[in-house]
């Protein structure tokens, strides 16, 4: 009986979860596609977004990634290189391990607060692409250290002895035999840190801004989809384009995050 | 040999010095997690100080008033509101998670496994906003016309948040759960238990401190979510008095005011992200040292 009852409930949670996001994704996407078509997908927003399109935001989208995502890769990257091939386990790297730990552990909103108070206003970069996608840069940090270390890793030893008893350095050896060894699993990080970047939300408004016009240069505000959608949504603006927006965000979401989990079952599989 | 430069000295001093070189920048990467992690909670607690010196400490964290317009900043409705909101979140989300990990680990046929692996995964991707839009339109009809009030309720968050840490509770007890020795588990169904005694009796006691880990991580991000809960929760100002009442969440008030605040007013919202951070760090010590408890 008791038994009964437990198997019960353990299949009962696993289905609830997939149950949950299977809905989430249907009705955003049987509400949303039938109102994305092409022209919202490039046209410019009317009347704060009651009519036109989406195409400042993706715009914008894509700009703060493109800022937030080499940013943190190089000193992810960097960082999970120094851990994995230049030091062993000791008080730097619980010290490291840790710190990261708890960046990842930090909610969005005080990185909002922080990138307002360091990059719109300390260091005068204003509302704009920079200052939003270096928060997002910091924020998405943790995640690529941790895949680039753990792929990294997963390199095998001898791979190294190889390069080294032929005579190459160690750094000339990191970089033409372990990194691209490591490439896929290291792709996965960077994929992933993109998708959080385009979903971020309150992070992004108070750095980045929610401007409609089109960014012409790094120092101009932005609104990115995810925050277009949220003002869309809880201002009441115009809830056909609520749902265009968010589904084309959630198809966005889904397919960069399909890749990086297609990468890293590819990588898995190889070591 | 005259020109055999290839191996003299000086080449070989300046290969090890750029090796150096490449040493030192490596390392400061590695640093940098570390030093972000303490920019913010510098510029954090320099922009939020004044208000706590304006306000007085206790003042501020046990007044019931937020008036910016006359400068009264006492927080503890929305202190409250999210120590609500978060301890709803994981009555529904944490029991949820755990079961969902077990089954991961125990008793899913493989394809099945395979599916709910990838969907623990994508529900972590899905933007919040996307969360509370969900709850805006499912969550608070359903609670305002089954259950009562006005929909917008500590109920209705505690119901999406209760989604939204599922990820992190899965993923982190899974990893508990999958790191026990195998002999455990063989153990006890030699002695004849049945899956679910397994499950019970052994597996879950013996991960029961990362399974702990995991529902303290799962507080963090419960009590760290602010565009879900603001689109749910009502945000009023008042102390809430049971599931059916509107709250404010410290996360959603400082998001709520953020956009328009000057002066002392946006002081006092930095000061409300000092008392968050502070929560948040707490809770980050606490997981760490209940798993590290059990790797002694």
């Amino acid at each position: 009986m008791k038994d009964r009852l437990g198997t019960l409930l353990v299949w009962a949670s696993g289905m609830l979860v997939m149950g949950v996001l299977l809905a989430i994704i249907s009705i955003v996407l049987v509400r949303g596609l039938p109102f994305l078509s092409l022209e919202f997908l490039t046209q410019a927003p009317q009347k704060m977004g009651r009519e036109g399109g989406i195409l400042p935001m993706i715009a914008g989208t894509f700009l703060l990634a493109l800022v937030a995502v080499p940013v943190a890769t190089v000193l992810g990257v960097g960082a999970a290189i120094y851990l994995s091939e230049y030091t062993v386990e000791g008080r730097l790297t619980r010290i490291v391990r840790s710190g990261t730990e708890i960046l990842a552990g930090v909610p969005s909103i005080i990185f909002g607060l922080f990138g307002f108070v360091l990059f719109v206003l300390t260091l005068g970069f204003g509302w704009s692409v920079v200052s939003g996608g270096l928060t997002i840069a910091f924020m998405t940090l943790p995640t690529i250290i941790r895949t680039s270390e753990e792929s990294l890793r997963a390199v095998p030893r001898i791979y190294r002895d190889v390069s080294y008893a032929l005579g190459a350095g160690k750094w000339h050896t990191i970089r033409k035999v372990v990194l691209p060894s490591a490439g896929q699993g290291i792709l996965t990080g960077v994929m992933l840190a993109l998708g959080r970047a385009v979903a971020e939300t309150a992070a992004v408004i108070f750095t980045a801004g929610s401007s409609l016009r089109f960014p012409t240069s790094p120092f101009d505000p932005v609104r990115t989809m995810a925050v277009h959608f949220y003002i869309l949504a809880r201002e009441g603006i115009s809830m056909d384009r609520a749902y265009a927006t968010a589904a084309a965000l959630i198809v966005l979401i889904l397919v960069v995050n399909s890749v990086a989990l297609m990468l890293m079952r590819r990588y898995r599989a190889r070591f | 040999m005259k020109k055999g430069r290839r191996y003299s000295a000086k080449r070989g001093w300046s290969l090890l010095s750029h090796e150096r070189r490449v040493e030192q920048a490596l390392l400061i990467s590695a640093l940098s997690s570390v030093f972000i992690l303490g920019l913010i909670i510098i510029f954090i607690f320099l922009e939020g100080l004044p208000a706590f010196r304006a306000a007085g400490v206790t003042g501020f964290l046990t007044g019931l008033t937020w008036a910016p317009t006359k400068s009264v900043f006492g927080i503890l409705p929305m202190i409250l509101g999210s120590l609500w909101v978060t301890g709803g979140a994981l009555l529904l989300g944490a029991p949820v998670g755990v079961l969902c990990a077990v089954f991961l680990a125990e008793f899913a046929p493989p394809r099945v496994a395979d599916a709910a692996r990838v969907s623990v995964q994508m529900l972590a991707a899905i933007p919040s906003v996307v969360f509370g839009f969900i709850g805006l339109i499912l969550v608070v009809p359903f609670v305002r016309e089954y259950i009562g009030g006005p929909g917008f309720s500590v109920l209705a968050s505690s119901i999406v948040l209760g989604i939204m840490i599922l990820p992190t509770v899965v993923s982190i007890s899974l990893d508990a759960i999958e790191s026990l020795p195998r002999s455990y588990k063989e153990g006890a169904m030699a002695l004849g238990a049945t899956r679910w005694q397994v499950v019970s009796m052994v597996i879950v006691p013996s991960a029961r401190s990362g399974i702990l880990a995991a529902t303290i991580l799962g507080m963090g991000r419960a009590l760290g979510e602010t565009m879900a809960v603001i689109m749910v929760a009502g945000n009023s100002l008042k102390v809430p008095t049971g599931l059916l009442s509107p709250v404010r969440t410290l996360t959603s008030g400082i998001a709520l005011e953020m956009g328009y605040a000057e002066g002392l007013h946006r002081q006092a919202l930095f000061a409300m992200g000092i008392v968050l951070m502070t929560l948040i760090l707490a809770l980050n010590l606490m997981a760490s040292a209940v798993s590290r408890g059990r790797s002694k």
